[in-house]
């Protein structure tokens, strides 16, 4: 095989029909608002705590509707809101962190 | 529906482009890639439709490449563009027609960005007087070549020799179009359908005789990008683009693929030989050959009857042969490496991993 100095990146392309979006339909359920998000990522760069532990609401929406895991995202956020203030589309994205950590208890619990 | 208001939506999508008079501007690099396009596009224009194009010895690059590759800054591309700009007032043209997507983008850039900033037009013009004593006026229309060739699209049909139709099964041949980013990404109202329903490609395949294909990729970068590809170490993110649209347009079976940009028809055309080469796949309906990729003039050419060597298919890495054979546009495989005046040019060699002639 010939080596051009260069490879190509692995694909990041999912077939939605095949991925489990079952979560992403539950938020939706309780905040629907997280369906306007168009991923500009002010909630990620004013985020404290992305430079220390991954964290990032973008990432974390984005994964949502990929149908990935994102509770290690979770783990690092504090909950101190700034992505809040910033959202350009007005969504709470405080309270979708809790609602995601409300339903990950609940299903530890049950 | 309300008629009128449905129509004047529409008319976003709507681009006026003039009859005639044209001032026209080469591309850098597409005379190195595909290097008949333009010349045919000239030999079309001038010669089978006959208007008034006019072209001055005097062009240069308009800057764009080393602007998107970030290495020098917008003023000194806003001056270059301006001399461009004041050659075109000396040749008494007033209707602009770059060949480049990116030189298209460059140029509505500019004017926009004067537009929004009237005080930095009066510094380019200063800055130009002070460089080379010239002085121009900002052109009434801006278009690219393409969109000419759109405009006489139907003209071209009807003087056509050939159609893009499988002669044996007289089917419409499937085409992808893929359209250059620069083209209607940056300012949608100044291409023919806008970002969203760009249809300048489209119209000549439809009016030619093949069917477009849609798949999820298309409008997705040729994996070009500038940086992408001039920075060795992010070429791998180059190649993935393109891999990333080949992989979603393979399961619609394409014939060829039409582009209208100088560097969307070199990587994916060239990528796919690296495709070849490092994974040991191609595709396309025939196995070991590839998709043939085309520019738009390439396309006119074959349809007008041109030879196709003569429109320089043999400077394309995926064989153009099949394709050719399947339309029934006849061709002399003997004399591929023959250019002008029967010169060999020398028959390059070979790769083993995709079939070439």
């Amino acid at each position: 095989m010939t080596d051009f100095g260069f490879t190509r990146a692995k694909s990041s392309t999912v077939n939605l029909d095949e991925v489990d979006t079952s979560l992403y339909r539950k938020i939706v359920q309780v905040e629907p608002d997280v369906r306007r998000c168009m991923e500009c990522g002010s909630c990620s760069a004013v985020c404290t705590a992305a430079p220390l532990s991954g964290m990032s609401v973008r990432k974390v929406i984005h994964a949502l509707e990929r149908g990935t895991d994102i509770t290690a995202m979770l783990s690092g956020c504090m909950l101190c809101g700034k992505c809040t203030m910033v959202c350009p589309r007005g969504i709470n994205t405080r309270h979708l962190i809790l609602s995601l950590e409300r339903y990950y208890k609940k299903e530890g619990e049950a | 529906m309300i008629y009128e208001g449905k129509q004047k939506i529409w008319a976003d999508y709507q681009k006026e482009i003039p009859e005639d008079h044209w001032y026209f501007v080469r591309s850098c690099i597409r005379q190195n890639f595909f290097p008949a396009s333009e010349k045919y596009f000239t030999e079309i224009t001038k010669n089978v439709l006959g208007k008034d194009i006019y072209e001055s010895p005097h062009h240069t690059t308009c800057g764009g490449i080393a602007y998107h590759c970030d290495t020098i800054p917008q003023e000194t591309v806003m001056t270059i563009v301006a001399r461009q700009f004041a050659l075109m007032t000396e040749a008494g043209y007033e209707n602009y027609a770059a060949s480049c997507i990116t030189s298209f983008g460059n140029y509505i850039e500019t004017l926009e960005t004067w537009h929004e900033f009237p005080e930095l037009e009066a510094k380019i013009r200063e800055m130009l007087w002070k460089a080379c004593r010239r002085e121009f006026q900002k052109p009434k229309y801006v278009a690219h070549s393409s969109d000419l060739i759109y405009k006489f699209r139907n003209e071209i049909a009807s003087r056509a020799r050939f159609r893009l139709v499988n002669k044996e099964t007289g089917e419409p041949l499937r085409v992808v179009e893929h359209i250059g980013c620069h083209y209607n990404k940056m300012f949608p109202s100044k291409g023919v359908g806008g970002a969203e329903y760009p249809y300048v490609l489209c119209g000549m395949i439809e009016s030619w005789g093949g069917q477009i294909i849609d798949y999820p990729e298309r409008r997705h970068c040729c994996g070009y990008g500038f940086r992408q590809y001039h920075v060795q170490a992010n070429r791998g993110y180059s190649f993935s683009n393109t891999h990333k649209k080949f992989e979603s347009m393979e399961p619609y079976k394409p014939d060829m693929i039409i582009t209208n940009c100088p560097g969307c028809p070199y990587f994916l055309d060239r990528w796919q030989y690296v495709t070849a080469e490092t994974e040991g796949k191609t595709y396309g309906d025939k196995p070991g050959f590839g998709i043939p990729v085309f520019t738009y003039e390439e396309v006119a050419g074959l349809v007008l009857g041109y030879n196709p060597w003569d429109l320089g298919l043999q400077m394309h890495q995926i064989a153009v042969e099949p394709l050719l054979d399947k339309i029934g546009i006849p061709y002399d495989p003997a004399s591929k490496y023959l250019g002008v005046n029967k010169k060999d040019l020398g028959k390059p060699v070979l790769p083993g991993c995709i079939t070439c002639f």
